[in-house]
């Protein structure tokens, strides 16, 4: 059995190799540290194995030559292994997701995006060009001058046009690799909203986290997080060393997470944040990756798992679209423990990719009998709304909401055509939303 | 490094890339060898130089230690983790294997330390690393052969560390219990299961401060202890 992050379990076994040109000869989908919440890095129930490109993460080539740095490396190589090889050396990820544990081939799948996409993009806007074993099982190089088209269906194309064997991307040279930090508590979702558009302007990173359950005049009352790297005079002397990580030596049982335990979580951190802003230098760990503290903290959500649900609510729709979707979020009776709200930038070139211009909305959900329901009535509202879920974290979706959410979907299937006509490579999330 | 290609050596050596050492790669594959060198190098090595050196081929050591003495202007540490596993029934169904394994993992591994102990004695000492395993501590139903080899492996490094300790020359006995690495991944993963780079990190340790033997996760010391402990009877009627 196998699962996504979210723990939901489906057949399927996983074959490990450093020789990454070896596993993917014969596989149908590769995955990595399997952090996508969903069903993104199972197989299809009639393949039943997937590769991993975990072991296989050499670092192929690194210059600094030019000012920043490009970086070649395998498919498998973590985005924890750049922080630790790289931060010393003053150089860091050119986007600053959740977690240190996704490999640069979930990475450009899932064209990810962070606290800084406003400001930087996705990470599919940094990628020079990667290598890729076709369904065919011929080796390729994509590009923006070379094999275009692939590369565009394959930057958030969640591994269906081709394994990705090695990555090339652009590293930016950063003062230090501390980071300075101004957390701010927001009343209500209105000023969260104004907060968060007025952080955009001054800071590269922003983000934070509302409360979902608050009574109607606190609805989505938060802390609001923005950030910047700390200049060389600020930073902490040295550079940040690995943080201990204790884990979840067990699965908690399913009470755990209920109305009552959410709303009063919710409460203490509201509590425990000031109204006005303060500033530190934080260590890098905890400002990017605060869930990591926990190695495994999926466990907290029991024996059945639980889905994330994230989307993107154009800007078009402006505070009253984001607003419609919490109120309706609380009618469904869906509580959240960590809902996380940020502003995203412009599109990204990648045709499946998931940030759109407008606010992103994560939730947490612990699956009970009515999360498909919920699901599916946050989706009809979404399509209402003109956004979209992220891939990487849906389980719940169904082909037909996608349909109605994707307008790119077509021009991505011709793609998919050209390059894998009898559509070998899938996963149990393209059978379930009939992506090919 | 012989074995810093693949599994808990590659583990290893970035950590002493990181360290900031020199270090020379022996593989058997001259490509491989060379993006192993790379990776080291952007991870920290102050340099790195590589070769050629085929476990089975043990007439070929002799020429890739000197190559790799002149390269790094004599070494003062030689790890050793290269080695092939089999299960008893694999190997128990196939003799050609068997013997396979029994030459690399015990006949050449000597072979290969019979070099490195008169290199490093001829310039008054060193370490000698060399991966064992917990595997060789009993006999048991599932690696009876493998096991064998390994038993084969850690005696001869614990006597080769009593003979010339007081020489200068350190040898550590490496015996991981179970890691997740492609060579386990067939296998049912039992409790205490460590990853590479956390075993890495404890065996690094172990060498630099010159422990004749380091069990890693630490805690299978005390599992094995009482497995060593368990009377015939009992290991005669467990599956493991």
């Amino acid at each position: 059995m196998l699962s996504g992050w979210g723990r939901v379990f489906g057949p399927g076994r996983e074959v490990a190799s450093e020789d990454i040109e070896a596993i993917t000869r014969e596989a149908t989908l590769t995955r990595g540290l399997a952090r996508s919440y969903g069903d993104s890095s199972l197989p299809h129930p009639d393949d039943g194995v997937v590769a991993s490109c975990r072991l296989a993460d050499r670092i192929l080539s690194f210059d600094e030559t030019s000012g920043s740095g490009i970086l070649r490396a395998e498919a498998g190589f973590s985005l924890l292994q750049l922080n630790r090889t790289f931060w010393r050396r003053n150089f860091a990820a050119p986007v600053g997701p959740g977690t240190q544990f996704i490999t640069l081939g979930g990475m450009v799948s899932a064209d990810v995006h962070g606290k800084d996409h406003h400001a930087t993009g996705s990470f599919g806007a940094h990628v020079r060009e990667m290598r890729m074993r076709l369904a065919s099982g011929d080796i390729v190089t994509a590009s923006r001058t070379e094999n275009a088209d692939l590369f565009k269906a394959t930057i958030g194309g969640m591994g269906l046009l081709g394994h990705i064997l090695d990555v090339t991307f652009k590293m930016p040279r950063v003062p230090s690799a501390w980071v300075a930090i101004e957390t701010e508590r927001m009343p209500d979702i209105d000023a969260y909203l104004a907060g968060l558009k007025e952080a955009a302007r001054r800071f590269p990173f922003t983000m934070g986290w509302i409360d979902t359950l608050g009574a109607s005049g606190s609805l989505g009352r938060g802390v609001l997080m923005r950030g910047r790297w700390a200049s060389a005079e600020e930073a902490r002397p040295g550079v940040p060393q690995p943080l201990i990580r204790p884990g979840l030596p067990v699965v908690l049982p399913d009470f755990v997470i209920s109305r009552l335990t959410v709303s009063l979580f919710n409460a203490f951190f509201y509590g425990i944040h000031s109204s006005k802003a303060t500033r530190k230098i934080e260590h890098p760990e905890t400002f990017f990756y605060p869930l990591d503290a926990i190695r495994n903290w999926n466990r907290l959500y029991g024996s059945r798992g639980f889905t994330q649900y994230q989307c993107v609510i154009p800007e078009a729709t402006g505070p009253e679209g984001v607003k419609s979707f919490l109120n309706l979020l609380r009618r469904t009776g869906g509580s959240s423990m960590l809902s996380v709200i940020k502003d995203c930038g412009e599109e990204g070139e990648g045709l499946l990719s998931f940030p759109m211009k407008g606010t992103t909305v994560a939730l947490d959900l612990p699956v009970r009998d009515d999360t498909q329901s919920i699901v599916d009535t946050l989706n009809a509202h979404l399509i209402e709304l003109g956004g979209r879920v992220y891939l990487a974290k849906d389980r719940f979706t169904k082909a037909a909401d996608y349909r109605g959410m994707e307008k790119r979907l077509d021009a991505w299937r011709e793609i998919k055509q050209k390059y894998d006509p009898k559509g070998r490579l899938r996963s149990a999330q393209s059978a379930r939303l009939a992506l090919t | 490094m012989l074995g810093a290609t693949r599994g808990i050596g590659r583990s290893l050596a970035r950590l002493i890339a990181a360290r900031g050492d020199s270090i020379h790669v022996l593989a058997r594959n001259a490509d491989d060898a060379a993006k192993c060198a790379e990776d080291l190098k952007v991870r920290g090595a102050a340099a790195v130089s590589v070769g050629v050196c085929d476990l089975m081929a043990p007439t070929t050591f002799a020429t890739a230690m000197d190559a790799a003495d002149t390269a790094l202007g004599g070494f003062d540490t030689v790890v050793m983790s290269a080695g092939i596993f089999g299960t008893q029934d694999e190997l128990g169904a196939d003799r050609a294997r068997a013997a396979a394994v029994m030459t690399a993992n015990f006949t050449n591994t000597i072979l290969f330390c019979e070099e490195a102990r008169v290199r490093l004695l001829a310039r008054g000492g060193g370490r000698l690393a060399v991966f064992s395993s917990v595997a060789g501590e009993r006999g048991r139903k599932p690696v009876v052969i493998y096991g064998s080899t390994k038993a084969g492996l850690s005696h001869y490094l614990e006597g080769l560390d009593h003979l010339h300790r007081a020489d200068g020359l350190i040898t550590t006995c490496i015996k991981p219990g179970f890691v997740r690495t492609a060579m386990t991944q067939k296998l049912k993963e039992p409790p205490f299961a460590g990853d590479p780079d956390d075993v890495a990190k404890t065996v690094l340790s172990a060498i630099l401060r010159g422990a004749p033997v380091v069990y890693a996760p630490p805690i299978w010391a005390l599992v094995m202890m009482v497995i060593r402990l368990l009377p015939r009877a009992v290991m005669r009627a467990v599956k493991f």
